[in-house]
C-alpha cells in the first residue's frame, strides 16, 4: 500500500508536487503519466526517500516515510524494487552476478543465492544468458536482467521509471507482458511512462500529474492528453 | 560477519586494481609520517632532556674556598639541614668531583690526566625538597664564611623550560598539520575509487544496502593504505634515527649531559603511535570522501 496524504515538495520556488493525495492498493498496476518536469520523478523520489517531503504524510507498506530515520531507509528500499530506462547493470559482472549482487547486499547466503538466481532468471526468460556480460545482450535482454534484479528479493512494490524508453515497440511489449506477469504474482507496480500506445493497450489505472498536481486518476484508463 | 568478509575482499581488490593511486598515496602518507616521526622523536628527546635538567637542578652545589677545612664544612652542613626546603646536604670533595668527570667523559677521560693539579673546588651538595625555595637556601648558604660561590640556576631552568616548551608546541603544531594533510591525501585517493564505482553504489542504495555496508570496503581500503604507510614510515624513521644515535649519541651525551632515547625502545612506541594514527587517517579520509555519496 502506497498512500500520499496532502504531500507537498518544493525546490525553492519551483513546485515538485503540491497537495498530492493518492492511494495505491497492494497488487495495483499504476501508470504514472504527465509531461516532463510535471512531478513524476519527485513522486518516485519521495517514495524511495531520496528526498524528503516538505509537508504531508507518505506511507509505504505500513512505514511512515515522512517520519523515518535515515537508518530505516535501506529497509524501505528493500520493499521497493527499481527498474530504470537505462537498465543500470554493472558492466563488469555477468548476468548471474548482477542479479546475485542484489541478494548479497541483503546478506543472503551463497547457497540461497545459487538456488534463487537461476529460478528468477528462468522466470524472466534469460536462463541461457546467465554467464554473459551485459554488453553481450540486446537491450530487451538487459532490461529483463534489471527486472530480475529488482524482484529477486521479493519487493512489495516494483517501481519502473520509463522501462521501455530505450526499447523498440515489440521488445517493449514483451517487457510489459513480463511486468504484468510479475503484477499477477501480487507485486504492486508503479510505472512512469510516456508511451501512449502501451498505456492505452494495457488498460490499467492511470494517474496523470501536471505541474505538480495530480490532475487525473482513472481506473482502467487511457492516456488522456495527446500532447504529452 | 559476512559483511566484514565482503568488505575486506572488496578492499584488497580495489587497492590492487588502483595500485598506481594506492602506491602514490602510500608514498605521500609515508612521507608525512616520516617527517611527523622525526618531530615526534625530537619532542620525546627534548622532553627527556628537560626532565633530566629539572632533576639535576634540584641539587644546589655550594663551592667552598680551598682554605675552608672539612670540619667547618661539616658545621655548615649541620646548620643547612635545618633550613626550610632542604632535604639533604652532604660533603663533596674535589677528588669525588674529578672522579665524576672521568666517568662522564668515558673514553676521553685521558684528557684529564694532563692536568697538573685538580682545579675543581671542594663543595657541599644540597638536594632541595622544594625547587621554589632555592633562592632562600642560596641566601643562607652565601652568608657562611668560607663559601666561594653558589651558582643560582633558577633563571637558567626557566630559560630551558621556555625553550623546550616552545620546541614541543612547535612540534605538536607541525604534527597536527601533517595529520590533516594526510587525511586529505587519503580522502582524494578513496574518492577516485568511489567515483569509479559510483554506479555500483547507486545500485546498492536502490537495492537497500545499509550505509555501513556500502562504506565498509572503502573504509577498509583507507585503513589498509594507512596501515602500509605507517609500517613503512616506522621502518624509515627508525633507520634514520638509528643512524643519528650512532653518529651523534656520544656528542649529545657530552654537550647536553643527557643521552638520546635509544632507538629500539622508540621503535615499539613509534609503532604503537603510528599504526593507530595511520589507520585512523585512512579511515577518516575514506569516511570524508564517502559523505557525498551516502546522504540518504
Amino acid at each position: 500500500m502506497i498512500e500520499f496524504t496532502d504531500v507537498t515538495k518544493k525546490y525553492g520556488e519551483n513546485i515538485g508536487l503540491e497537495h498530492a493525495n493518492i492511494k495505491i492498493k497492494d497488487g495495483d498496476f499504476v501508470f504514472l503519466v504527465g509531461p516532463s518536469g510535471a512531478g513524476k520523478s519527485t513522486f518516485i523520489k519521495l517514495i524511495l526517500r531520496e528526498i524528503k517531503a516538505d509537508s504531508g504524510t507518505i506511507f509505504i507498506d505500513g512505514m511512515e516515510v515522512t517520519k523515518m530515520s535515515n537508518r530505516m531507509v535501506p529497509q524501505l528500499r528493500r520493499t521497493c524494487g527499481m527498474v530504470f530506462q537505462d537498465f543500470r547493470l554493472l558492466p563488469k559482472k555477468t548476468v548471474f552476478e548482477n542479479v546475485a549482487f542484489a541478494m548479497e547486499i541483503v546478506k543472503f547466503s551463497q547457497r540461497t543465492i545459487r538456488r534463487q538466481v537461476p529460478h528468477i532468471l528462468s522466470m524472466v526468460g534469460i536462463s541461457s544468458k546467465a554467464d554473459k556480460y551485459p554488453h553481450e545482450l540486446s537491450a530487451g535482454e538487459q532490461q529483463r536482467v534489471a527486472i530480475a534484479r529488482a524482484v529477486i528479493n521479493n519487493p512489495k512494490v516494483l517501481i519502473a521509471d520509463e522501462p521501455t524508453g530505450n526499447l523498440d515497440p515489440d521488445t517493449a511489449w514483451e517487457i510489459m507482458k513480463l511486468l504484468e506477469q510479475i503484477n499477477r504474482r501480487g507485486t504492486t507496480i508503479v510505472m512512469v511512462t510516456h508511451a501512449k500506445d502501451i498505456v492505452d493497450r494495457m488498460n490499467k489505472r492511470v494517474v496523470t500529474i501536471e505541474k505538480g498536481h495530480i490532475v487525473g486518476d482513472v481506473r482502467e484508463g487511457a492516456y488522456i492528453n495527446e500532447n504529452y | 560477519m559476512r559483511t566484514i568478509k565482503y568488505a575486506f575482499k572488496q578492499a584488497f581488490t580495489q587497492v590492487f586494481r588502483n595500485r598506481t593511486m594506492s602506491i602514490a598515496s602510500i608514498f605521500s602518507i609515508t612521507a608525512m609520517l616520516l617527517i611527523l616521526g622525526l618531530f615526534f622523536i625530537l619532542a620525546v628527546n627534548v622532553g627527556l632532556a628537560t626532565e633530566n635538567a629539572k632533576n639535576k637542578f634540584d641539587t644546589l652545589q655550594i663551592y667552598l674556598l680551598d682554605t675552608t677545612s672539612e670540619e667547618s664544612a661539616q658545621e655548615m652542613i649541620q646548620s643547612l639541614s635545618t633550613v626550610d626546603g632542604v632535604s639533604e646536604a652532604w660533603y663533596f670533595s674535589k677528588e669525588s668531583a674529578m672522579e665524576e668527570f672521568r666517568v662522564r667523559w668515558g673514553d676521553q677521560a685521558y684528557l684529564l690526566d694532563t692536568l697538573a693539579k685538580n682545579p675543581l673546588p671542594n663543595s657541599i651538595k644540597v638536594t632541595l625538597s622544594d625547587l621554589s625555595k632555592a633562592d632562600a637556601v642560596i641566601e643562607v648558604a652565601k652568608a657562611f664564611p668560607g663559601v666561594e660561590d653558589v651558582p643560582n640556576s633558577q633563571d637558567f631552568i626557566d630559560q630551558i623550560l621556555k625553550i623546550t616548551n616552545g620546541i614541543q608546541t612547535g612540534a605538536m603544531a607541525v604534527i597536527v598539520f601533517l595529520v590533516i594533510v594526510s587525511v586529505v591525501v587519503v580522502s582524494n585517493t578513496i574518492k577516485l575509487t568511489v567515483l569509479a564505482r559510483e554506479r555500483e553504489i547507486s545500485i546498492m542504495k536502490y537495492v537497500g544496502a545499509t550505509n555501513w555496508f556500502i562504506r565498509g570496503p572503502f573504509l577498509v581500503e583507507g585503513m589498509l593504505i594507512g596501515c602500509f604507510s605507517a609500517l613503512a614510515a616506522v621502518g624509515l624513521v627508525m633507520a634514520v634515527y638509528a643512524k643519528i644515535v650512532e653518529l651523534f649519541g656520544q656528542q649529545a651525551l657530552l654537550l647536553l649531559s643527557t643521552s638520546l632515547v635509544p632507538a629500539n625502545f622508540l621503535t615499539t612506541h613509534l609503532t604503537g603511535v603510528f599504526l593507530p594514527l595511520g589507520i585512523s587517517i585512512g579511515a577518516l579520509g575514506s569516511i570524508i570522501s564517502m559523505r557525498r555519496f551516502l546522504d540518504t
